[in-house]
């Protein structure tokens, strides 16, 4: 008798599933054709990108890269791909670039902004990266003042003096908080470095000059313009917002009444108007505000309002970083016998700060689009230089290059900033 | 704070006002009190200084003036002959008109972008974030500017219209006339009779709410759900229609018409206003999707469920369950969005639309010299728009605050 | 010379409190450089190439100032302004002068408190509009969407003249010429106002430039001019009379080719002697030297020379003399004498 089994004993070979189960298939199925309306909005939807492609696409591609206006461009273009073939003028971008990124900065010094810029990320990566030594923030305190000195040149004393403002502030406050109470101390500490800078920095400066010349050529801020004045405003403003920022943010959250509701007056204020209304200040006002006979360029006043809406903004950033702190920390702090200054120097900052980080970098990229604002006050931005490059006879017309080109480049800055900061808030959330 | 053991008992020494915790805080106050008051001083004391050697003091007079310019958009009488003070007020209306169009936009663009990227379906999900990201990451004015742009150049001009062979015709049953001046619109005229139709359109508005009223108690009392919903859309369309056909159609359309150098007659809409008003609402409603996204996330899977379990359909188990709770999150970000874009408006004079800042702060500003006065005014209205809208925001925050037990 | 900006902003609070009494010339002496505000650009009177050099009608008188006062045309500070910002600039001490075609009027002399020191060109408000449109004259313009230029007196302008003839309008403000020539062209208004001299040079940069007509109808008299600010009555002489130079100098036939040789020497035109300073010391009472005068001329030229370098027919600009000849030929321009 045979052995008749039913069961099978040899193994058949895997077979590949259906192919509706399967690879691509499977997946549109799942994805896109799950059932009738998604089919519906599926196909809308690539008809939608067809659409769009299908103009966009020849026009950015069919292009001219070299011309020097935009008749010849148009006449290269038409010379290339028939007649009547509506090209993009990339040409403008390609005459223009230098001015697009420097403004009107003389270009023998174009390296100096380079440097300047290359040395930002030197100077921010401590900040950004933990696993970098310490020992690097030394070397972003002191940026600032190098940056400053690069960008605008000058006396290499000048920028010594003002550090040399915050060292005089730092010593008056260890020596009088020895003499007196910590909070003479801070007093002076505020004090002296002010009179330094309004009394003598400048004079100091001058004469330590007239001994050791130390200077490179000077750039007025007149010639700044471009992406690299976007990024100037928006870096100085963000920098010199951060420590007032951080004094409002605690004058908030403070019990002392009169502190508390001078910065809540501030900070309400400044987020309640728009920017554009700072900046015609900054344009029209600020000089009302100083003694008669002072005046200072329309750059560094627009740094100046600039500077006050974003503390006002850094301001609530950080108070939410203070806010997210759990209430051991200042209950241990405390419990230490730390007072006020220690456990916020020491145990509640550094934390909060550290929280607030990906928000920082948002009201950064906020900020850095706001720049654009400058250019209706007559500031030669990227817009303003849009302008300006329009009013010129060889590429009066230009439209779309232009603003396609500067939309382009504002978007990679923003969206690879924006991309970092959610990376960082991942990052933060598994972190405890 | 209380880092000091028991204050000895005793007379008040000056150095207590230096080391006493319970005096400290006041000398503190005293002397930011102090420093604030003295910069303030300052500051307002070079500007009465500087003021007073140019010859302007301080003085609103200029407000009664008159004002000499026109202003296309009015929702209110103007002309030239009327006064700065005047012009400031249509300029405001302007804004509000530009902010609240935005705000209704861009939350409906908004809303739907959020949900939508939400989706299961693969293709729509990722063109909804290459919007989003597109949006966000470009400057606001960048978008105003281009929009307009788009208008100016790719739309016809009037001209375009005339004659036998017109390039270009009106849409929709040739009432609506498309041009790169702008968008022209048919605009009622109400005729006798016209009032009765309102006033049954405005009741039966009335109706609905009364309905649904009592469409709920039912509910609760018998446990039926009506297919509500159909009943109120009946009632607001069905009496008005009806009376509008007995009485002998009183409300009729004017359409636009090409008349000399342009269309005339209809609702013009300004391309200035539609352009400021689209390049908000699109940019706002980038920001206003991830509202809602990270809002709809927020309510947990549990919830949802729950609710499942519970027995119900998939829409109730949104509209009953999900958004009740995703609007706590939702509704705080997105007013401080529609705070923004208020704010954002003030760029309309990127592209002429003559809102407050094109009116009090530019042209009044520029004839009249009063840089100061004109900016304290228009800042202060701003503030108030501003504090006004952030109370509205306090308030529904404490109202739907989670009461915790 | 400016040695900072940080410091030099703080310092400027307490030390140059003590400077502003001094007069604006003293001022431009010790800085060594004069700041002048200007536009931000409108082509023949004031452009910034691709070096950001300023070149232009208005930007010549600045540089004829800085010649005469501190002896180089090239130590001048260009501060662009815009409609809006031009007053207080020149108010704030921002700019010592404005050169940036200001047309002068009763309210900005009285009320804005500034001193026009003259008037370098005559100018009206005009309208442009395709010929396509057949218009033929600006009273026809009965329901025209007109694009204007705001923060001007432009706008002002307009509106009186359709009051004044009864006739509706629709304006379109736009804040930049360059936008507003978009706006025309993509036939977004029907007409394009502005001052005749700008919508010569605006229709000059048009690729098909006789498509387009410049109504015959001027509605408003513009004269523009540099200004300076009120009460330095000193300054503004200086000014005044660099620009005098300049027009007295093409009426007596100085030109920048003779005017050294004509310096070198006293001559037999006593008036050419004490301009350029081979007789007597006009420069003295000015609070400058003797050969003042002699480098406004040299730097640029004269007013004619000027005028024909930078928007003269020969340019793309392409105005006519008109009112802006000499008085000897029929126009407006005319100096006092230099006596």
């Amino acid at each position: 008798m045979s052995n008749v089994s039913y069961v099978r004993t040899v193994m058949l070979q895997e077979q590949a599933p259906p192919a509706s189960q399967a690879g691509i298939v499977k997946w549109l199925r799942e994805n896109m054709f799950s059932n009738i309306p998604n089919s519906i909005l599926s196909i809308a939807a690539l008809w939608a990108i067809y659409y769009v492609l299908n103009d966009v696409l020849p026009w950015a591609f069919q292009s001219s890269w070299n011309a020097k206006s935009l008749g010849e461009c148009r006449s290269v273009i038409a010379a290339a791909y028939g007649e009547g073939a509506s090209g993009a003028c990339w040409a403008v971008i390609n005459d223009r670039f230098l001015q697009l990124v420097f403004g009107f900065y003389p270009s023998e010094l174009y390296w100096r902004p380079i440097v300047a810029f290359v040395l930002m990320f030197a100077a921010i990566a401590p900040v950004l990266f933990d696993g970098l030594p310490r020992k690097m923030l030394r070397f972003t305190m002191i940026y600032p003042f190098f940056a400053f000195w690069l960008l605008w040149g000058g006396s290499l004393w000048v920028p010594l003096m003002i550090i040399a403002g915050f060292v005089l502030g730092y010593l008056a406050f260890g020596v009088v908080s020895k003499m007196a109470s910590s909070l003479v101390g801070m007093i002076a500490a505020v004090l002296v470095p002010i009179l330094w800078w309004l009394f003598l920095a400048g004079d100091v400066a001058t004469m330590l000059q007239s001994i050791i010349p130390l200077s490179i050529e000077a750039v007025s801020s007149s010639n700044f313009g471009g992406f690299m004045l976007s990024i100037t405003i928006g870096v100085i403003g963000i920098a010199l917002s951060l420590p007032i920022g951080i004094v409002l943010a605690l004058g908030r959250q403070s019990d002392l009444m009169i502190v508390k509701v001078i910065c809540v007056g501030f900070i309400e204020f400044i987020r309640g108007v728009p920017l554009i209304t700072l900046l015609f200040v900054a344009s029209t006002l600020l000089n009302y505000f100083m003694p008669p006979g002072t005046n200072f360029d329309l750059i560094l006043r627009v740094i100046i309002m600039v500077t006050l809406f974003a503390s006002a903004y850094m301001a609530e950033v950080i108070r939410g970083g203070l806010a997210a702190l759990p209430k051991g920390q200042y209950e241990g702090a405390d419990s230490l016998g730390l007072d006020f200054w220690q456990s916020t120097r020491l145990i509640i900052m550094p934390q909060a700060l550290k929280i607030s980080i990906p928000n920082i970098v948002s009201s950064f990229i906020g900020l850095f689009k706001d720049t654009t604002l400058v250019s209706i006050i007559g500031l030669l931005d990227p817009i303003g230089l849009s302008t300006n490059i329009r009013a010129n006879q060889e590429w009066n017309g230009v439209i779309w290059e232009l603003y396609g080109f500067i939309a382009l480049v504002f978007w990679v800055f923003c969206f690879s900033m924006s991309r970092y900061s959610m990376y960082l808030e991942r990052k933060l959330q598994t972190g405890h | 704070m209380s880092t000091i053991t028991d204050p000895e008992q005793g007379g008040f020494r000056i150095s207590m006002l230096l080391y006493d915790t319970r005096y400290r805080s006041i000398t503190i106050q005293i002397i930011a009190l102090i420093g604030f008051l003295l910069a303030l001083g300052w500051l307002i004391g070079n500007a009465a200084q500087n003021l007073a050697a140019l010859g302007k003091p301080l003085n609103f007079s200029f407000l009664g003036d008159t004002s000499g310019y026109d202003i296309n958009q009015r929702l209110i009488e103007y002309n030239s002959q009327m006064t700065h003070g005047r012009a400031a007020v249509v300029g405001l209306l302007n804004t509000l008109l530009v902010a609240v169009l935005g705000c209704i936009t861009a939350t409906v663009i908004g809303v739907i972008i959020g949900v939508l990227r939400l989706s299961k379906n693969w293709i729509i999900a990722k063109i909804m974030t290459v919007y989003i990201e597109t949006f966000r990451n470009v400057p606001v004015l960048l978008w105003i500017i281009m929009t307009m742009a788009i208008f100016i150049e790719v739309f016809p001009k009037p001209s375009d219209f005339r004659g036998a062979d017109a390039v270009a015709s009106m849409k929709l049953f040739e009432s609506v006339a498309v041009t790169n001046r702008g968008i022209f619109i048919p605009s009622p005229i109400f005729g006798s009779g016209s009032m009765a139709v309102i006033a049954v359109f405005i009741l039966s508005i009335v109706g609905i709410f009364v309905f649904g009223r009592w469409a709920h108690k039912r509910q609760d009392e018998t446990g039926q759900i009506l297919p509500t919903f159909w009943i109120k859309l009946a009632i607001f369309f069905v009496p008005s229609i009806i009376v509008f056909y007995v009485l002998g159609q009183p409300i009729s359309l004017e359409y636009p018409v090409l008349k000399g150098f342009n269309f005339k007659g209809g609702f013009h809409m300004r391309n200035s206003l539609i352009a400021l008003w689209f390049a908000l609402s699109l940019y706002t409603a980038a920001f206003i999707a991830e509202t809602v996204r990270s809002g709809i996330q927020a309510v947990s899977k549990g919830q949802t469920e729950a609710a499942a379990a519970l027995g119900l359909r998939p829409g109730r188990i949104t509209s009953l369950v999900v958004l009740p709770q995703a609007l706590r999150v939702i509704i705080p970000p997105m007013i401080s969005q529609y705070m923004n874009l208020t704010k954002n408006s003030s760029l309309a004079i990127a592209v002429g639309y003559m809102d407050i800042t094109g009116t009090l702060g530019g042209v009044t500003l520029n004839q009249t010299g009063r840089e100061m006065e004109s900016l304290m005014i228009l800042m202060a209205i701003y503030l108030t728009i501003s504090l006004t809208i952030s109370t509205v925001m306090n308030v529904y925050n404490e109202r739907v605050k989670l009461r915790e037990r | 010379m400016k040695k900072s900006v940080f410091i030099g902003t703080l310092a400027a609070a307490s030390v140059t409190a003590g400077l502003a009494a001094a007069g604006t010339l003293d001022d431009v002496k010790a800085a060594g450089e004069l700041k002048c505000g200007v536009s931000t650009g409108v082509v023949g009177f004031a452009a910034a190439d691709a070096n950001g050099v300023w070149d232009g009608f208005d930007v010549a008188v600045c540089r004829s100032v800085a010649a005469a006062v501190l002896g180089d045309g090239n130590k001048v500070k260009f501060v662009p302004t815009t409609g809006k910002t031009r007053f207080t600039a020149l108010a704030s001490g921002e700019v010592d002068m404005l050169a940036r075609n200001t047309t002068w009027t009763y309210s900005r002399d009285i009320d804005l408190k500034f001193d026009f020191v003259g008037v370098n060109y005559y100018d009206g408000q005009g309208f442009m509009a395709p010929k396509a449109l057949g218009v033929a004259s600006a009273k026809d313009l009965d329901g025209a969407t007109v694009c204007i230029q705001t923060g001007t007196t432009t706008e002002l302008n307009l509106a009186d003249f359709f009051r004044s003839n009864n006739i509706s309008y629709e304006p379109v403000p736009i804040e930049t010429n360059s936008e507003a020539q978009a706006q025309y062209l993509a036939g977004a208004c029907d007409v394009f106002t502005t001052d005749a001299s700008g919508l010569a040079a605006t229709r000059a940069t048009f690729e098909k430039p006789d498509d387009h007509v410049v109504l015959p109808e001027i509605i408003s008299k513009e004269p523009l001019g540099p200004l300076v600010r009120h009460g330095d009555n000193q300054w503004g002489d200086v000014v005044r009379w660099t620009l005098n130079a300049l027009i007295s100098a093409e009426e007596l036939g100085i030109t920048s080719a003779n005017v050294d040789k004509l310096a070198a020497a006293a001559g037999n035109n006593p008036e050419v002697n004490r301009m350029l300073g081979t007789e007597g010391d006009l420069g003295a009472m000015l609070g400058l030297d003797k050969s003042w005068a002699h480098r406004a001329i040299a730097v640029n030229g004269n007013y004619g020379e000027l005028f024909e370098k930078n928007i003269g027919e020969a340019t793309p600009v392409g105005l006519a003399r008109g009112l802006n000849a000499q008085w000897t030929d029929g126009g407006l321009i005319y100096s006092p004498p230099f006596r």
